[in-house]
């Protein structure tokens, strides 16, 4: 029924998506918004590549990140370098299931999934197909929601990192995996924000 | 609304040149592939070469933590530990770091430094909290290598390690350990390294290491022996007790020290070769020089003589005995012992020399069979004697024997043979027999017959005795009897010849008296004689004042 509605971009109108003000369209190069001078464009600005590169550069962090370890834990002369992979499974294994799950969904749940629905979203976007939008939009907002949780792994490295210094004791030192990791996570939520939800419903067939 | 109608009014946005190409954005996944790429690349460069050691169990190893350690600076980690196919070891996997490249050739030495308390002492206790790692000593050797196999306990010494390797070769191992102390005078300077049996058999070769700077003590007269044993030793000073460390004495050692007198100092070289004796008292006694063989062949039964029991010249420790052999005589019907002997004639010492130095200016050979030929005719026997009355044991005293009977001998014979005379117990033992011998040819049957025929006359004589003439005898008594009552009559005291006789006494009494009265008279006057008897003296002299007060004087 709504397919008729034009576009805007039909209109020849733009939004600014800022203040949320509305110009004409004049096709120029580097229009501004007049009122709050934010970039005016009728989709975000290469939002395709540049969500496909942040994608590539995260995917390519992510690999360091698992492979490397992230925290060191030493005690008593008993040195520990744990991965994020192996610190899981010392969780699950000596006792603790629930953060081990956790500690999972957080640190490789959420940025796998991440790929993927970025992936499947850039993908479905660049064929313009008509399939599953409502879902591809859910899909996206699942991902703008969880994507900062991942953030969790880095968080706690840093807080034991912080708290626990008892010298010979007990220490815990931050190793380069930690970094690669908070880089593919950062990496993945400037994906995701680059990415333009509006060109899930650019393909014009079926506009439910 | 349905309308496209766009109001006129919108306002026209303002045109600015961008700033940046949309297109950088490409550089974010250029630099993550440019840091990973770097990653690799070190992680590759970084990468040493992977070995394999072998060792008996895993123990302690564990994969991705382990470390091998070289002067204790990480050089490798152990990445897998795999079981052997035939479950007879197991197999470390160990990656090196590329500064360790060197230590994949072909003499380099791992083991696993485990927490080890042993009698010696106490090691690697530093691993009962880091948890075991792999030790690594490196050699020399330019040749690479990928597979080693592990050694069980720690080696005694490292490479490079200031000092010298010795050998030393003995009879039995004894206590001795890899790792066992070598002391010099009782100071801990160095260790045995390895021991492995000799090729033959016959003997073992040990290791040892001795650190510097005290290997240059070890001379090239050094004498080595095991320290391990207690040595008790009961002397014309009482009982000496001598033993190394108490740990030595449970753990066993080696001790070294220069013999007495004056000796060889030169420092011994790098992998000299040594003799380690069994106590010290063998290792400091002079060089044996070349042993000889003897043989002895005894008649009698030569028990308690075993073998290792001493021969000894004069008094002098001089061989052993290393066999002891029956044989039989044909001729005679009889057992003899062959007793085989080894003898050191340079224990003899100066004696030896001399008679060596004679032998030459005689013009005879310096062979001990020459030599031994002429002390035989001069009476040397071989006797085998009891050492010790308690357990009979005996040993061989070679000695001269005087008025011994001639003997032929052969000096051409070998082995050399020693003509023997009885022990002397034996001939203790042979003249109690003839003892025996002698009292067993006493005719103690017909003694004893005689005795009996005699026996029956004294029984015979003696009726004759009671029924003849004790009647006889009665009678006599009687007649004796009689005649004593008559001198007892006579001798009672109202008997008159008692009272002439007690009359005649008096009138002695008298006698003697008036001839004391004479003597004293002459005594105090023997003028007497040829003047007469003088007047009598006056009559004070009887006054008794006089005797009173020297009476009274004499009392206080």
């Amino acid at each position: 029924m709504s397919q008729d509605l034009p576009r805007a971009d039909e209109l020849g109108l733009i939004g600014c998506h800022v203040c949320g003000l509305v110009c004409r369209d004049t096709g120029a190069e580097g229009a501004h918004c007049p009122r709050c001078h934010s970039a005016l464009h009728r989709r975000k600005q290469a939002s395709y590549s540049r969500t496909l590169a942040l994608l590539l550069a995260a995917f390519m962090l992510y690999i360091p990140a698992n492979v490397l370890p992230i925290m060191r834990t030493a005690s008593v002369g008993d040195i520990d370098d744990n991965t994020i992979l192996s610190g899981v499974i010392e969780l699950w294994v000596k006792g603790s299931p629930d953060l081990a799950v956790i500690v999972f969904t957080a640190s490789i749940v959420v940025p796998m999934l991440k790929f993927l629905a970025l992936g499947l979203l850039l993908w479905s976007s660049r064929h313009a197909t008509p399939w599953a939008r409502r879902q591809r939009a859910k899909l996206y907002r699942l991902v703008e929601l969880i994507g900062y949780w991942s953030m969790l792994d880095v968080f706690v490295v840093a807080l034991l990192t912080a708290l626990v210094r008892f010298g010979v004791l007990s220490l815990v030192e931050p190793l380069p995996g930690v970094v690669f990791f908070g880089l593919t996570v950062i990496l993945t939520m400037f994906a995701s924000m680059s990415f333009d939800p509006r060109l899930i419903w650019d393909g014009r067939e079926s506009d439910d | 609304m349905t309308d496209q109608q766009v109001p006129s009014d919108l306002p026209e946005p303002v045109v600015r040149k961008p700033r940046i190409n949309a297109s950088f954005v490409w550089l974010i996944p250029v630099l993550a592939a440019l840091v990973g790429l770097s990653l690799v690349i070190n992680a590759w460069m970084q990468a040493g070469p992977t070995i394999t050691i072998s060792f008996q169990s895993a123990e302690g190893l564990d994969p991705g933590k382990t470390p091998v350690k070289y002067k204790n600076v990480v050089i490798g980690r152990v990445t897998a530990v795999t079981l052997a196919k035939d479950r007879s070891h197991v197999t470390a996997k160990v990656s090196l770091e590329k500064s360790a490249e060197g230590f994949a050739t072909a003499d380099t030495r791992f083991w696993v430094v485990r927490p080890r308390i042993g009698l010696g002492g106490v090691s690697g206790i530093d691993t009962l909290l880091s948890g075991a790692f792999i030790g690594a000593d490196v050699g020399e050797s330019k040749e690479s290598r990928d597979e080693f196999t592990g050694l069980e306990e720690p080696p005694a010494v490292t490479h490079g390690a200031p000092g010298k390797t010795f050998k030393l070769h003995t009879d039995d191992l004894g206590s001795l350990d890899i790792g066992s102390p070598v002391y010099y005078r009782r100071i801990q300077v160095g260790r045995v390294v390895t021991y492995q049996l000799d090729k033959d058999g016959k003997g073992v070769s040990l290791q040892i290491f001795v650190d510097g700077p005290n290997d240059e003590f070890v001379s090239k007269s050094t004498r080595f022996w095991n320290a391990s044993g207690v040595d008790v030793s009961i002397g014309a000073d009482g009982v000496k007790l001598n033993t190394q460390s108490l740990a030595t004495v449970l753990a066993g050692g080696v001790a070294f020290g220069a013999p007495l007198g004056p000796h060889d100092e030169t420092p011994a070289e790098q992998g000299a070769e040594f003799r380690l004796f069994g106590e010290q008292a063998t290792a400091m006694a002079p060089p044996d020089g070349e042993p000889r063989y003897i043989r002895m062949r005894f008649d009698q039964s030569l028990r308690g003589l075993k073998v290792d029991a001493p021969v000894e010249f004069l008094g002098v420790p001089f061989g052993r005995v290393v066999s002891i052999n029956l044989d039989f005589d044909e001729k005679t019907q009889t057992f003899p012992v062959i007793v085989g002997a080894v003898v050191y004639p340079q224990r003899l010492g100066r004696a030896h020399d001399k008679l060596v130095a004679l032998a030459k200016a005689r013009g005879d050979d310096a062979q001990l069979s020459q030599m031994m030929g002429r002390l035989i005719e001069h009476g040397l026997r071989a006797q085998a004697r009891s050492g010790n009355l308690l357990t009979g044991q005996l040993y061989i005293a070679l000695d001269f024997v005087p008025k011994a009977p001639k003997v032929p001998y052969d000096p051409m014979v070998k082995p050399l043979e020693i003509p023997t005379v009885p022990g002397s117990f034996d001939k203790l033992q042979e003249q109690l027999a003839e003892i025996v011998d002698k009292i067993q040819k006493i005719p103690f049957d017909s003694i004893g017959q005689n005795a009996n025929a005699t026996l029956a006359e004294l029984n015979r004589t003696l009726k004759k005795v009671n029924d003849d003439v004790l009647p006889e005898f009665k009678t006599t008594l009687q007649g004796a009897q009689q005649t004593l009552g008559n001198a007892n009559n006579a001798l009672s005291a109202d008997s008159p010849l008692q009272q002439n006789l007690g009359g005649t006494v008096q009138e002695m009494q008298r006698t003697v008296r008036s001839l004391r009265v004479l003597t004293d008279y002459l005594g105090a006057h023997p003028d007497a004689l040829l003047r007469g008897r003088r007047a009598d003296a006056p009559p004070e002299r009887n006054a008794p004042p006089a005797p009173t007060s020297t009476q009274e004087g004499s009392k206080p």
